[in-house]
């Protein structure tokens, strides 16, 4: 593995980083993930991935370019996932859908990253976040030869691999596990920001290893777009899948409610002004759909460079594409 | 000195920590879906050569540090300094007792060295990875002994000291890598 990286690094930069096996690989994968969804009835949608409206979300920004059209100049967002698009069309009456293609983030490359990637997403009309989290187990059983996914609350593993109660543990108590230097001052660092770092440096690398891991009931302070739990609103159906030290997929029993989704929005922009990050205009197309009605349903977006990093057993996602950043 | 986004960063760039020049080994830009960025740097430290990890907040800048190496062969000591030219410009720089460390031990006249210079002074003084010097001293071998399995130190002209193999004797031109302070080879002659 490390040595054909090191062949392909050679390579002029015209040419591509795949190699034409796993090229093929790649087709026959996407193939696959198809005729999975295909099977179910669940219908393949396009989405516009230049749209009016980017996500407030506070660490994912958007790519914006402009339409310029005599003397009328429009932003317009590269879609950082096909989330907006995909519920409003649920709430237009699409029934069960799916979307494989381009997603965009305006970040840094690196080993798992690429500004332009392919993702999946699907909706589930009727399934909460335990029947769709089946139904990843059971792609990703297909598509990647494995064994059943492991469950593991988000709670449960900061106990297991932290020793740490999430609940009642001090900001000190979780700053000193971290048992890390900082360049910057952590103390001053949010709650969240400092469960992340811990969840990435102390648990992610541990779990999945022979299987995936779906880490479930996130925080409700990490809820994101899915709806607090009823049964214990310190949590949230929000799950994430980890497999081989890879952030495979994140997906919700969605939120339903159009006030609540306004008030979240709102959070984000307060948190972006806090961070220095620009404010954003919450899409209203979307507010709009979820007052109109999103149908009772779950969804997951799951990156499929990843996934074919896992599938080859390859070390970096630029070996996964023709043209990663440095060729583009 | 310009500013560095840890956007900029990559393995072998110089840049100022706590004051002190640092050059950065790796670095690793970490984003989880929904969290904040981070990277993750692996740094030593030029002066003390500690390396260290620290975590940045991605897009964080930092200062960058003047920093350059320069291939110099050694002159002299005068008591004080250590005495470095360069051979094409004939142009001289002294390095004190602490930039020099350890590299004292391996100080042959004429030999090349890559001195470190941070703000034009000397921080650094590395000796090249392989180099061969004379023994001096080791006691005398078991005759038939070639595989060297228990070794016995042998004292080299510089006065560095060594683990060699039992059939080496004293008068015989060795290779050490100088990075671990080991044994490799006779000298190819």
């Amino acid at each position: 593995m490390k040595n054909s990286r090191c062949q392909i690094a050679e390579t002029p930069v015209w040419q591509m980083q795949i190699t034409p096996t796993n090229l093929r690989l790649r087709a026959q994968l996407l193939a696959r993930i198809r005729a999975f969804f295909t099977n179910k009835n669940v219908t393949e949608v396009d989405v516009p991935v230049l749209s009016h409206n980017g996500v407030t979300d506070p660490y994912l920004d958007n790519f914006v370019t402009q339409l310029t059209l005599g003397q009328t100049s429009t932003s317009l967002y590269l879609q950082t996932s096909p989330e907006y698009a995909m519920k409003r069309m649920l709430a237009s009456g699409s029934g069960c859908i799916y979307y494989l293609g381009k997603a965009f983030r305006h970040e840094g490359a690196g080993r798992q990253h690429n500004p332009e990637f392919t993702m999946l997403e699907w909706y589930r009309i009727g399934f909460d976040d335990r029947a769709l989290m089946h139904e990843i187990d059971e792609l990703l059983m297909d598509v990647l030869s494995v064994a059943s996914a492991e469950y593991l609350s988000y709670h449960a593993a900061f106990l297991h691999y932290v020793d740490l109660d999430i609940n009642t543990a001090s900001h000190d108590e979780l700053i000193t596990a971290l048992a890390m230097d900082f360049h910057y001052d952590i103390q001053q660092a949010s709650r969240d920001h400092v469960l992340q770092l811990l969840f990435n440096i102390h648990i992610e690398p541990k779990i999945g290893k022979e299987r995936p891991c779906f880490i479930i009931d996130f925080p409700a302070s990490q809820a994101a777009l899915a709806k607090i739990s009823s049964a214990d609103p310190r949590y949230a159906h929000r799950f994430e899948v980890y497999f081989k030290g890879i952030e495979l997929a994140n997906g919700y029993w969605e939120l339903t409610d159009a006030q609540e989704q306004s008030r979240r929005f709102a959070a984000d922009n307060v948190i972006r002004e806090a961070e220095g990050a620009v404010q954003v205009v919450p899409d209203p197309r979307l507010i709009a759909a979820l007052t109109h009605g999103l149908p009772e349903c779950a969804g997951v977006a799951l990156g499929v460079d990843r996934l074919f990093m896992l599938a080859q057993n390859l070390d970096s996602i630029e070996d996964t594409l023709a043209f990663p950043l440095p060729r583009a | 000195m310009a500013n560095f986004s840890t956007n900029e960063f990559k393995a072998g760039l110089k840049v100022m920590l706590d004051g002190e020049p640092c050059n950065i080994l790796e670095n690793e830009y970490v984003k989880p879906g929904k969290g904040q960025a981070f990277n993750r740097v692996k740094i030593r430290k030029l002066v003390s050569g500690k390396v260290l990890e620290k975590t940045f907040r991605s897009g964080e800048s930092v200062e960058g540090a003047d920093v350059m190496d320069t291939e110099l062969s050694y002159l002299y000591n005068d008591g004080e300094f250590w005495h470095f030219m360069n051979n094409e410009t004939f142009e001289q720089v002294a390095a004190d007792e602490k930039a020099l460390g350890d590299t004292v031990k391996w100080l042959v006249e004429n030999d090349l060295f890559t001195i470190t210079l941070w703000n034009g002074t000397p921080i650094v003084v590395t000796p090249q990875n392989f180099v061969e010097l004379e023994i001096t001293e080791t006691d005398p071998g078991l005759k038939g002994d070639t595989a060297g399995t228990g070794g016995k130190p042998a004292t080299l002209a510089t006065g560095a000291v060594v683990r060699v193999p039992l059939f080496i004797q004293t008068g015989e031109v060795i290779k050490v890598d100088t990075r671990s302070g080991e044994y490799v080879s006779r000298a190819s002659k």
